[in-house]
């Protein structure tokens, strides 16, 4: 057990010296992220403009998109995109595998935040936009997204949170993230498997505690004056 | 010939015909108050006349060019007719001053010092140069309509649609927006004006127009139609509207 005291030095010493290992896998986490958020913020902003602004086609199919990829099991869609190419003679990497799939996936969890903060604007913003000779698009681009955008931090934070924590579900397709380096230290050292992933879970609290933190003063930042933010929607103070 | 010339619009909304052939005209320079009870399609009017709802038929001019010419570049036609909203709808992001400006920068191509310098100059003339970097939540409902009457004239229009701008006002926040009003008619802008501030038509109003039920039912100057209608319900809404609303000039 890993309470006995000596066995807790030793643990100590095994994951002490095996830490600079471990944030390096840390480092992949968070650079797969990076990666994942920014392809999921990319294509769900674009679902959710398709859904809300796309008309009958465009609408059904950016919702038909959101649907599926919130219906599949992450694991299932990281084996899918890593074994997937190989099918058809492409090798994918696996970090290129997982960005695809854990993106994909928040894209369509971001597109339903996005969705909602575009529906909470009052419809008499666009009307306003038009009645000035604003074209439909300027009027999404200069007054209805920038507000949106803002209403959709929130939501974000929440988006972070879980997503943070499925990069770890990429060591399915091989990736050499924190928890296969784990396993590392867990196979040569059977006993200390709990302290290692209590490790790994404090870790995780720091990433996600510095995360929500940020976002949280982005929106502080971006906050309008005399204006409250409330997910899914704008009220004047 | 008439600045705005509306011939025989109809619409409907539903199968229901909210508009039946409506007609009139105003002048260069002319404010015109339309008045009738709810529903009667005063807001559709004139959410016609700028197509924000397009007419299901007849033709709406601005000098002399046809708005509802399906050709028409109604993008730059708009950009000719300011529209404040009894909501206001000023852009919640936005402070006052980029309210102002935005249309000028972004409609009109214009360069962002000299709409700066235009958006203060119309913050001033409607009392609001002080206000210039509140943003619209930190406004009252008066200095909210206000900023959203500077920036309709910050697009320099050949008119201003006004639907109902005082209806969302406490009282006592009334009397800036019709003041700004008032001025505006004396410096000569043409303006076509849904309200229910019969003190605002009696003295600015070059005419008034009563519709009812989709049509204009009378239409003439403010003595013919307070002294003497010449249809018995445009009397008995004249003296139910006095009774709900008073008098306030
Ligand atoms: N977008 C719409 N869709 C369906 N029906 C509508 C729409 N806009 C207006 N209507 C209907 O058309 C009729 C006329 O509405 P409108 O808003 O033009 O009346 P109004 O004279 O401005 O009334 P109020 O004095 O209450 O503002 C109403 O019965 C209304 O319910
Ligand atoms: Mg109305």
């Amino acid at each position: 057990m890993f309470l006995q005291r000596e066995v807790l030095i030793t643990g100590i010493a095994v994951i002490a010296q095996s830490m600079p290992m471990l944030l390096r896998g840390v480092r992949i986490n968070i650079e797969l992220l990076f990666a994942l958020l920014v392809l999921g913020l990319l294509v769900g902003t674009l679902v959710a403009l398709l859904q809300v602004y796309g008309g009958r086609f465009f609408g059904t199919l950016a919702s038909g998109y959101a649907w599926i990829f919130r219906s599949i099991p992450a694991i299932v869609l990281l084996f899918l995109f890593y074994f997937g190419p190989s099918e058809f003679g492409v090798d994918i990497p696996p970090f290129f595998a997982a960005v695809l799939a854990l993106g994909l996936r928040s894209s369509a969890y971001q597109s339903q935040i996005f969705r909602g903060a575009l529906q909470a604007i009052p419809h008499g913003q666009m009307m306003a936009a038009r009645s000035m000779g604003m074209t439909r698009i300027r009027a999404i681009f200069l007054i209805i997204i920038p507000q949106a955008l803002r209403i959709s931090i929130a939501g974000w934070s929440n988006e972070f949170s879980s997503v943070v924590k499925d990069t770890t579900l990429a060591y399915v397709v091989g990736l050499n993230e924190v928890l296969r380096r784990v396993r590392i230290i867990t196979d040569r050292h059977y006993d200390l498997a709990m302290l290692a992933y209590l490790t790994v879970a404090l870790i995780f609290l720091l990433l996600t505690y510095t995360g929500n933190w940020g976002l949280g003063r982005l929106e502080k930042r971006l906050r309008i004056p005399g204006l409250q933010m409330m997910r899914g929607g704008t009220r004047e103070a | 010939m008439s600045l705005l010339i509306v011939k025989d619009i109809h619409k409907a909304y539903g199968g229901i015909e909210v508009l039946k052939g409506v007609s009139f005209s105003l002048e260069q320079g002319e404010t015109k108050v339309v008045i009738g009870p709810s529903g009667t399609g005063k807001s559709t009017l004139l959410r016609c006349i700028n197509r924000l709802s397009p007419p299901d038929s007849g033709h709406v001019w601005l000098d002399g060019v046809e708005v509802t010419d399906p050709k028409a570049n109604i993008n730059a036609l708009r950009a000719e007719m300011g529209f404040v909203f009894q909501s206001f709808n000023l852009f919640s992001h936005l402070t006052a001053l980029r309210n102002v400006r935005i249309g000028p920068i972004k409609v009109k191509g214009m360069n962002k010092d000299a709409a700066t310098k235009l958006a203060m100059e119309e913050l001033e003339r409607v009392g609001l140069s002080d206000r210039a970097d509140a943003y619209p939540a930190q406004l009252s409902g008066g200095q909210k309509q206000r900023v959203s009457i500077a920036r309709a004239l910050a697009m320099s229009p050949k008119l201003i649609l006004f639907d109902e701008p005082t209806s969302a006002l406490d009282p006592e926040l009334i009397g800036e927006v019709l003041t700004v009003m008032i001025n505006l008619a004396k410096e000569g802008m043409t303006m076509l004006v849904v309200t229910h501030e019969m003190g605002f038509a009696r003295s600015v109003a070059d005419e008034i127009i009563f519709m009812e039920n989709g049509v204009i039912v009378e239409q003439g100057t403010p003595g013919e139609m307070f002294s003497n209608p010449k249809n018995k319900r445009t009397g008995e809404f004249l003296h139910k509207i006095n009774e709900l609303y008073g008098e306030t000039d």
